[in-house]
């Protein structure tokens, strides 16, 4: 793939600059962290957020193997929900590690990674988070 | 206080494939069949929930009241995803608790033919044009298989590893069993889509869906309808004695939605709104599990009918995997489950489900499933979880006399 003139994050919570993270929508009032558009919020009812960063370390809670999926979803690939340290739970593929269900643990200890996921017309790449095996 | 409800009559259409009818014709077949059933007709009814997740924005109930009979009574069209047929019951059930009506019908109906995977993003994606941030979460574009799955076998896949990382002796083999276990049940019942044995290595070795869910371990796409007819205590003691005496009494009715929990920012939560519902549920009823001799429950996948274990307090905490591989849950265990073979194997025609599993709960109740009877059967639960989330549960017990 040639050289793409400009990245952008495929979710606005995925921040790109200096060393990649995800960015919540942490609510003033209780702490809630959250990752969508907000109008108040979902625990305590609060109308103000402010932007927290999130750790890139976290913990394998769940996952599965997909095998089966919409067309052009390139399969096998490994779904997983991840409890980031310090708070924030995402989902997220677990990548570059291959899809053998014996080599994935219940509690593996992981990192957030990134990886372009398409090229618009324009030449500009879109860029999505996944997290390896630490 | 008002008093109890009643089913009176009740009916479920084979689930399967009907491509010659529409929802119209199911929903007919029966709500007719339930009218029938109790001894009843369009003229006793006061109100009408119809329950269908496609059908629903499109006036089903009153289509629906043009092939049986339009008498004018309250239609409420519902959808809950796959909680929409407990809803339209539950709807019945508020009308006749609030005095509004002393006797209702429920249908639920889905025409769903072989729409394949079900779920937010189950199409293709298309080539990308101008990146443009849209959307609640400024997406540039789909992001199903780019940030992990939302489609319904991985996102219950998803609920039941997460069980398994929290409780020992849960894995594939005793996801495997739940299927095995619902497959070999509908085999009694000429009322499933499928009514296929498998062994567990058969279960096993099937085509991977999502890990661990293989396509025996996942529920069909299918059509099909189910209906009851709902009495007050009132009405109920002018109604014929042999109405009376298969009269089924609703101990408890509870719709939950999710509360708040940290990890719905990845997927909902499928256990706490149905560990509420539950917990209400038997305070409701003033029963315990241990008093109920049949359970049908919402196993669209075979890992969520195994954590539901534990949500309807079938098993101790964190026992699931030892109640399944001590078979608790089939039909001569501890509390059978879904002996009428389940979503896996009966089938799951949406809008249908959470009112075919209150059939199938009563028909035992009634003493009539034939060849799957559960004997002496006199109290049961049902449960459906529609995912986003909308959880219905209800107990029913036989009347004393």
């Amino acid at each position: 793939m040639s050289e793409a003139k400009n990245r952008i994050p495929v979710v606005d919570y995925l921040v790109l600059e200096g060393d990649p993270h995800l960015v919540a929508q942490a609510c003033t009032g209780c702490g809630a962290l959250f990752f969508d558009r907000r109008n108040a919020c979902a625990r305590c009812g609060k109308l103000e957020f402010e932007a927290k960063a999130l750790a890139k370390t976290g913990t394998v809670r769940s996952f599965t193997i997909v095998h089966r999926a919409a067309p052009n979803v390139p399969v096998p690939y490994v779904s997983s929900v991840i409890e980031l340290d310090g708070g924030g739970v995402v989902k997220g593929n677990i990548v570059d590690a291959g899809s053998d269900a014996e080599k994935f643990e219940l509690g593996m200890k992981v990192r957030l990674t990134t990886f372009p996921c398409g090229l618009d017309e324009d030449g500009t790449e879109a860029v999505a988070f996944g997290f390896t095996p630490v | 206080m008002p008093g109890d409800a009643w089913i009176i009559g009740a009916s479920m259409t084979k689930f399967g494939r009907y491509p010659d009818k529409d929802s119209i014709d199911l929903a007919s077949e029966a709500a007719l069949a339930a009218m029938d059933d109790a001894g009843a007709t369009i003229h006793d009814i006061q109100i009408l929930a119809a329950g269908s997740l496609m059908e629903a924005s499109n006036m089903l109930g009153q289509r629906l009241q043009k092939q049986i009979g339009q008498t004018g009574i309250p239609v409420y069209n519902v959808a809950n995803a796959c909680a929409t047929g407990a809803t339209a019951v539950r709807t019945g059930i508020m009308a006749i608790k609030a005095g509004e009506a002393d006797m209702a019908l429920a249908v639920g109906v889905e025409q769903m033919g072989k729409m394949g995977l079900l779920g937010g993003a189950g199409q293709a994606r298309s080539a990308p044009t101008g990146f443009e941030p849209s959307g609640r979460y400024g997406s540039v574009m789909p992001v199903e298989g780019i940030l992990g799955t939302q489609l319904m076998p991985g996102v219950f896949a998803q609920a039941g590893m997460d069980y398994a990382s929290r409780h020992d002796g849960v894995g594939f083999e005793q996801f495997a069993k739940v299927a095995e276990k619902n497959h070999a049940h509908s085999s009694l019942n000429p009322l499933a889509q499928y009514r296929k044995v498998f062994s567990l290595e058969e279960v096993m070795e099937a085509a991977m869906v999502a890990y661990p869910n293989t396509l025996l371990m996942c529920c069909p796409t299918g059509d099909g309808a189910a209906s009851v007819v709902l009495c007050s205590d009132a009405k109920l003691k002018t109604l014929d004695p042999d109405v009376r005496r298969r009269a089924v009494k609703i101990s408890a009715s509870v719709l939950t939605s999710d509360p708040y929990v940290e990890s719905d920012t990845a997927q909902p939560d499928v256990s706490t709104l149905t560990k509420r519902a539950a917990a209400a549920a038997y305070e409701q009823a003033g029963v315990s599990p241990q008093d109920l001799d049949l359970v049908e429950l919402h196993d669209c996948f075979a890992t969520a009918e195994l954590i539901h274990y534990e949500n309807l307090q079938l098993c101790e905490p964190g026992g699931a995997g030892d109640f399944i591989d001590r078979r608790g849950p089939w039909r001569d265990g501890a509390i059978p489950v879904n002996v009428s073979g389940g979503l896996i194997s009966k089938g799951h025609p949406i809008g249908a489900t959470g009112v075919a599993n209150l059939y199938e709960v009563a028909t035992h109740l009634r003493g009539e499933a034939g060849d799957r009877q559960i004997e002496g059967a006199r109290v049961g639960l049902t449960h459906v979880i529609g995912l986003g989330s909308a959880c219905g549960v209800h107990v029913l017990e036989r009347a004393a006399s």
